[in-house]
Order: structure tokens, then sequence, then C-alpha cells
């Protein structure tokens, strides 16, 4: 990357698989899926009938009763993630440096929830009994909001919006704005709760979920034969980014450097990828060549990978044209196998476990992955997690619109 | 039943996240217990709410205390 290296030094995360990155991870290694039939609405009447929703998970210990009621559940589970990656890097704020950290913290659809509350009190009671929270509880920018207020952050503040995308960009267009000296740390990342009648019915509606609803755990399998759409998944993702040096300088525990960041636009189709890939391609390609990463020191691709059959063969398709002969030697997986599409979460999950992936070497599992389809020839560390010598990760993340974005994670040194 | 007080009490300290017993008849919204204003906001709906009534926005901004509150119930209920 141009300019100042950027360090990882915090983490934090809501899955559906844990309300930690500790137990999310532990769960991602051994394989555990998190999609369960959805009893927070009916759902009688839609053709897919599960998510993979975090389920039991108390924000009191993060925000008061008070000032959660005032904010729609992706925010809370963005604050839940944002304050437990500030926790894990150690760092402090003060007067000193409070104008040098901000947030760059987005969602792809934002507070649906409040919006379809609202609009049935606006129909069923008028417009006097609208929230005065609605709007500040429900617009996308507001986990940044929040936690720019709560900790003291004076630095830039803002939540980029790219669909299924938002993740990765927000994280790398944060370490930029560190490289390029806007400031010197930002917590980074994404969150999503549209698991909402109107949220699930609206990717019903576009075809894009698997309606696998008598076994929900088996619905989401990149890559496979069976594979017939992806998994609505809710939570949040955050991580801490430093400018590198100074993270050294005060003893932070660096998880790696954020080394590459790409992005690109397919021009082409608003939900589908071109059948090449090259969208996809073109954004590995740009991270790559940010990173000046030799091709064969990238050994884990934490892919896309959502289990619709247009998708997944493209982007393998793309590491192929990317890697060349070193796509032989790659694994290449997809977590959503068992935590479901997070949209614009995903990326901010993914980016984490690509963290973690160089931090333990192992590469996470594709779990389901029973009978790979034709055109997917490469290693998708199918069933169970692989260990294996990892120096560099590449995450990626495509969103509807045809918005790519992929990031290079490497080991410190 | 519970008195008009008790009620309003309630609701304010529902609001607020303060506790019943910390919601003073003389205590004021924002000074005293902690609210913004759009807190006073809301409050003042869940008032409307509970005593099934429409306060006026020009009579909701001058509800500033647990007293001003009892008050105005009592006078434009009763």
């Amino acid at each position: 990357m141009n300019g100042r290296r950027v360090a990882v030094t915090g983490l934090g995360m809501v899955s559906p698989i844990g309300h930690t990155v500790a137990e999310t991870w532990q769960n991602i290694l051994a394989g555990k899926s998190g999609a369960a039939p959805i009893e927070a609405f009916d759902v009688s009447a839609y053709s897919t009938q599960f998510s993979a929703s975090v389920r039991d998970f108390d924000i009191s210990p993060y925000i008061a009763a008070k000032d959660a009621r005032k904010m729609d559940t992706f925010v809370q589970y963005g604050m839940a993630a944002g304050i437990q990656a500030l926790e894990d890097s150690g760092y402090e704020v003060n007067d000193a440096n409070a104008s040098r950290i901000g947030c760059a913290i987005g969602s792809g659809i934002g507070g649906i929830g409040q919006i379809e509350k609202n609009t049935t009190i606006v129909n069923t009671s008028g417009p006097r009994r609208i929230s005065p929270f609605f709007v500040p509880g429900s617009i996308i920018n507001m986990i940044s909001g929040n936690l720019s207020v709560r900790f003291n952050m004076q630095g830039p503040n803002l939540a980029v919006v790219t669909a299924c995308t938002t993740g990765t960009h927000n994280i790398g267009l944060g370490a930029r704005l560190i490289a390029q000296g806007d400031a010197d740390a930002m917590l980074v990342g994404g969150a999503e709760m549209a698991t909402t009648p109107v949220g699930l019915g609206g990717f019903a509606a576009a075809r894009a979920l698997s309606t696998r609803n008598d076994d929900p755990a088996a619905a989401s399998r990149p890559w496979d034969k069976d594979r017939d759409g992806f998994v609505l998944g809710d939570g949040a993702g955050v991580i801490m980014l430093e400018e590198y040096e100074s993270a050294k300088a005060r003893g932070a525990n660096i998880y790696a450097e954020l080394t590459g960041f790409g992005m690109s636009g397919d021009a082409y189709h608003m939900t589908l990828p071109p059948e090449d890939g090259r969208g996809a391609a073109a954004s590995m390609a740009n991270a790559i060549r940010d990173a000046g990463v030799p091709l064969d020191k990238i050994n884990y691709i934490n892919a896309h990978g959502t289990s619709t059959p247009a998708g997944d063969v493209a982007e393998s398709r793309a590491v192929e044209a990317v890697l060349g002969n070193a796509a032989g030697q790659v694994a290449v997986s997809s977590t959503k196998s068992m935590i479901g599409h997070l949209l614009g979460a995903a990326g901010a999950v993914e980016a984490i476990f690509s963290v973690l992936a160089i931090r333990d070497q192992v590469c996470p599992p594709t779990i389901n992955l029973d009978n790979p389809d034709e055109g997917a020839n490469l290693n998708y560390v199918p069933h169970t997690a692989q260990e294996r010598e990892i120096h560099s990760v590449l995450s990626n993340s495509f969103g509807f619109g045809g918005t790519n974005g992929s990031l290079l994670f490497s080991k410190a040194n | 039943m519970s008195s008009i007080e008790e009620r309003v009490k309630k609701i304010v300290a529902e609001q607020l996240g303060v506790k019943e017993d910390e919601v003073q008849t003389e205590a004021s919204f924002v000074e005293d217990l902690g609210a913004d204003s759009l807190d006073t906001v809301e409050l003042v709906m869940a008032l409307e709410e509970e005593f099934e009534t429409e306060i006026p926005d020009e009579e909701a901004e001058k509800i500033t205390t647990v007293k001003l509150a009892i008050d105005y119930i009592n006078e434009n209920l009763a």
C-alpha cells in the first residue's frame, strides 16, 4: 500500500455462531452452521423460512437499555463489535490523539426493522406517533456516530455503503486514510440485521436465497452442485486499524498487516456477475499489486462464495485467472457455508477470519461441499479446517450493483 | 387503579431508563433525569398513549418536569 503501513490491532464480532470473536472462530474451525428456522416473525408465507441470525444476544454489557432502545438492531450489533475491537486493541483515546482516530463502519441495508415498524405506525396511528429516534436509530452512519460520541473519537467519521462489499470497502478505505495521513487509527467494518419481514421477502423475491427449508444447516453450500442460493445472515464485524509504526511503538498486539486493497466495478448487471468473473479478477489483481506480495505467498483466500449458482464459479475462474500457476497451491474457502451471508457485515467478519487464519496458520473449512460443481477446480477446504503455512490472505467481497473489493492481509514482521 | 402521579412516574422511569424512586415530583427531565430533547419528545408521546390524549406541541414544550406533566394530565383529563 502506498504511504504509511497499516496494522490490525483489534478485532470485534457478533455473529450467528458466537457473540465474540473467540467464540465465533472456535465454531468456524469446528465447521458449525448458524442457520436455523426463523422464529422472530411468521414465515409461513415465505419461500425461505430460515436464516443465520444472531441468537440470544444481550446488548446490556455494551449499552444501557435506555440507549439501546433507540438503536436499530444492526446499530446494536455494530456497537458491540466496535467496543470489543477497541478494547481488544488496548488503545486509549485521550485529548492528544482524539482527533487522529476515526470510524468507518457501514451497513448494506441499514435500519430496515425500524423502517418497517414506523411504516406500520404511520399507517395505523398517523405521523404523530413516529418515534423521534426513528431517523437517528436507523440511518447507516449511526454506528460510527455513536462510537465517536462514546469514545471521543474526533477523526474522520464515515460509513461507506456498497451492498455486500460494504465491510470490505470500509476496511480498505479506512486503511487508506491511515496510509495517507488523514488518521492514525480507525475502527472499520460493517453491521447488518435485515432478517425482517420485508428484508427476507425482498431477497426471496430477487430469487437470491436458498429455499432448503427442510435442512437449513445444509443450505449454504458454496461450489457444491446442489447449491441454490445464499442464506441471509445477521451480525457485525469491526477491526481496529493503526498506523504500523505507532502501533509497534506503543507495544500493541499486531495480528497482521493490511498490505493491499483493491476495488473494481463489473459494469455488467445489477445482480449478476459476468461469467468469467472479470470484475472479481480485477479487484483481486488490484489488491495484489497494491501489496506487492508475490503470488505464491498468497496461501489462502476467504472467498465471497455466497452459494449462488452464478457467483461461486465466476469467482473460481477469477482466482485461476489472477493466480495462474499459483492457483494450484492456494486454499480457497467460504465461511458463508457456516454463517450465511451477512451482507454489509460479510466483508468485515470475513476479514477477521482472514486475519485469524494468519495468526493460527489454519484455513477455515467450506462445509456442505459434498460434490464440487463443474468448473470448481480449486482446493476449497471441504468440510474440515486445514493447517498450513500462511503468509498472506485475500478476502473478497462482491455486491449488487457490480461493486467489488479485495483486502490482502500479511503476516506481521 | 394507580393514581395519575404514579402512572406518570412509571412512564418517566421507563422512558428515561431511571429507577422509579429516583423520579421525584419536582425533578426536571433534562437537568435531573438525564434526558435530551428527543427523549422529552418521546416521553410526551408515551404520556399521550398512556392517557389516550393528544398534547399539542406548544403545550408539550412546556412540560419539562414530572410535576408539570402530572399537572397537565390532571387539568386536561379531569
